[in-house]
């Protein structure tokens, strides 16, 4: 009785916030979706520790190695992890080279060892890996690709452009659609028509020859990453009309509600009733938009890469990664290279269903 | 009459906004460094041709790529308007518009199936995942449909391809098989076209099928619960009554204002998958042009499209009239 009593209190004391959270939690597939995209980003935090190699490393005898089995028994002994040397042999029906495990090689696998140096978020000096094998001998786990390079370390370090680049584009592009979607439906009238027409010439532009046009135009000697970074900026500069029509639409609803008529009575400044009055009675369904812009920009960073625009090798993300396996011949001889492929369905379905959970949460009717 | 006067107001609106963009677009193009010359010059040069100064800037006058870009943008405009002449294209040594009429037809066919396919799988599907929602087949269709989402279309192309050959033995790549293209498309041989057709159709429609069976699930699922099908139900109207006649048409309104992008991508059709799949539709001359710096044709067909859309919106826009009486209601008062 007293707890019960309790729980009901607290559910009609509890914020529009604390509500949305409960409800949340109660959405399994949302639930679990945090929880990867949790472990997605605290990898690529940590990515420089966890990923055997680095991004310039690479070895023209390991080329096309496929995935290493980690064995334990060997022998009929148990020695721990270890994976074989590899010996290669030219394939003489295809004239192609076969990897084969050499058994008189055994490199043991070690934890917390010393490889390269890193540095870690960028400042820190580091050069402890998580996992490494003995001198002279490789561990890829998901194997190489055609320049000898570990698949597994490059998408690690990859993830840390994938799943940061797109969050802050989407982010760019959110700040943007309220802004000014909320300016065109509070204010109305003449700057209403002028945003309106803005919007209609650049959502009418094609996303393709933007990326080149940009991606050529922007001088080619500053570094890779950032390059990317400042395409991402303005692709976000185009990408906020959707969002800015929505919440103009909303603010013509609501611009006439009484509250927002006390407010104007009250003497509260234009900003302040738009930013703490209107924003917040929509801005859970904002959120939920954030969630599904982020994985379109994950999509939209792969169809670059595979135009050959934004990041180029040796940096890295999964969408060069993916570019790689862009011919039939790559998926039949090295299928294993889709790999990231997963890696991108993955994140890009984790945001989708955090996406749903949040929009049932945000519904004060269900 | 409202409607007609309407009809035309929008149109008027339509030609400033059109002549924006392709302001807009033509400043776009010659952005990147460099231009047609320098980019043609260099192709040769890596094949082993010599060009002196002299030749290179001979070559720029005579295509008038030495006068600043917006008198270059001027010039087109004027040819366009007054003669119908939308340039000349570098690389195919042709008209532009001789260059997009060439594969206009092939791409409208495929746009129009691939269109054709999207809606006649999507939405079926989205109504069924409504009136059976977190059934089986609900979420055998949500999953199918995300997976389709989270995939890029490239890869996607790539890896069917793959399996049409190891299946069937046969690579299908491109539409047209050798012998097509030397006897052209008859009867005997439309069979094989069609399944050559299969992929690309799929590829390019999973794309938009997703989408559309996300929106009309949940449009659904929000009639469903409004107070006029309650009403409906408890007069004893047939459930086929309530969901085709009552919650479809309420909840088809934003699959129909979606259709104004349409009539843009029906023209240039997918580019990407274009180019994995060696379709040849216009969307792999835009990337070509666009690389090669080819301005006057990458022009034309940005500007086309842009026109496209612009009545694409307008089409989408009477569409919702003839739909949705709110709307329709609306525009009398206004007008």
């Amino acid at each position: 009785m007293g707890k019960k009593n309790k729980t009901s209190e607290s559910y009609y004391q509890a914020s529009q916030w604390t509500l949305m959270g409960r409800k949340l939690v109660k959405h399994k597939l949302a639930k679990f979706s945090i929880i990867l995209l949790a472990i997605l980003y605290c990898i690529a935090l940590f990515g420089n520790f966890l990923a055997p190699s680095d991004l310039v490393a690479y070895n023209s005898k390991t080329k096309n190695c496929p995935p290493m089995r980690v064995r334990w028994m060997h022998e009929g002994r148990f020695i721990g992890p270890y994976v074989y040397g590899l010996k290669t042999e030219r394939n003489m029906e295809t004239f192609s080279i076969d990897y084969r495990e050499d058994t008189e090689k055994v490199y043991k696998v070690h934890f917390f060892v010393h490889g390269t140096p890193y540095k870690f978020l960028g400042f820190i000096p580091g050069d402890l890996h998580l996992f490494g094998v003995d001198e002279g001998g490789g561990i890829f786990l998901f194997g190489t690709d055609s320049m000898g390079r570990d698949l597994f370390s490059r998408m690690i370090l990859g993830s840390q452009v994938s799943l940061t680049i797109p969050f802050a584009g989407a982010l760019i592009s959110f700040v943007l659609g309220i802004l000014i979607g909320s300016l065109s439906g509070y204010f109305g009238g003449v700057v209403d028509v002028i945003i309106q027409r803005i919007i209609e010439v650049i959502s009418s532009f094609p996303s393709i020859p933007l990326w080149m046009a940009l991606s050529a135009a922007i001088p080619s000697d500053i570094p890779v990453v950032r390059m990317y970074f400042y395409i991402t900026v303005i692709i976000s500069f185009i990408s906020w009309t959707k969002l800015a029509r929505i919440v103009r639409g909303k603010f013509v609803s609501l611009r006439n509600e009484d509250f927002v008529m006390a407010a104007k009575l009250a003497g509260v400044s234009d900003f302040q009733i738009i930013l703490r009055h209107m924003v917040p009675g929509f801005l859970s369904y904002l959120i939920v938009d954030l969630t599904l812009a982020i994985p379109g920009m994950i999509i939209g960073e792969t169809s670059m890469s595979f135009l050959g625009l934004g990041i180029r090798s040796p940096a890295t993300s999964w969408g060069v990664l993916l570019q790689e396996t862009q011919d039939v011949t790559s998926i039949a001889l090295y299928p294993w290279r889709l790999i990231p492929l997963a890696a991108v369905i993955i994140t890009v379905l984790a945001f989708n269903f955090l996406g749903d959970g949040l929009r049932d949460a945000a519904d004060p009717y269900k | 009459m409202n409607m007609l006067k309407y009809i035309v107001k929008r149109i008027a609106l339509m030609i400033p906004t059109v002549l924006i963009i392709s302001f807009v677009v033509f400043f776009i193009i010659q952005l990147p460094p460099g231009d047609y010359v320098t980019s043609y010059v260099a192709r040769m040069s890596a094949e082993g041709e010599f060009f002196t100064q002299e030749m290179i800037e001979q070559m720029r006058d005579e295509y008038g790529l030495d006068r600043p870009w917006y008198v270059q943008y001027f010039h087109w405009m004027k040819g366009i308007i007054t003669k119908g002449d939308f340039g000349y294209s570098f690389t195919y040594l042709r008209p532009v518009w001789s260059v997009i009429m060439d594969r206009l037809g092939l791409t409208i066919a495929v746009s129009l199936i691939t269109m054709l396919f999207t809606y006649l799988v999507s939405i079926p599907i989205g109504i069924y995942s409504a009136s059976h929602q977190y059934s089986v087949g609900d979420y055998l269709f949500t999953f199918v449909g995300f997976l389709g989402m989270a995939t890029p279309n490239f890869l996607l192309a790539i890896i069917l391809m793959y399996l049409s050959y190891v299946w069937t033995g046969t690579p299908y790549i491109g539409l047209f098989t050798q012998e097509m293209m030397q006897n052209g498309l008859h009867l005997y041989n439309f069979g094989e076209f069609l399944k050559r057709l299969a992929i690309p159709v799929i590829v390019i429609g999973t794309a938009g099928t997703c989408g559309v069976i996300r929106t009309v699930r949940a449009q659904m699922l929000d009639e469903q619960s409004k107070q006029y099908t309650l009403t409906a139900r408890s007069k004893g109207v047939s459930e086929k009554t309530i969901t085709y006649k009552y919650c479809l048409r309420a909840a088809i309104n934003p699959v129909v204002s979606g259709l104004s992008n349409s009539l843009s991508s029906i023209f240039t059709g997918s580019t990407i998958s274009a180019i994995v799949m060696n379709l040849s539709i216009q969307g792999p001359v835009l990337y070509e042009s666009l690389k090669n710096q080819d301005m006057y044709l990458a022009g034309t067909i940005l500007l086309v499209q842009a026109v496209l859309v612009v009545i694409g919106t307008l089409i989408s826009d009477i569409a919702l009239a003839w739909l949705d009486p709110h709307i329709r209601f609306e525009q009398r008062k206004a007008a």
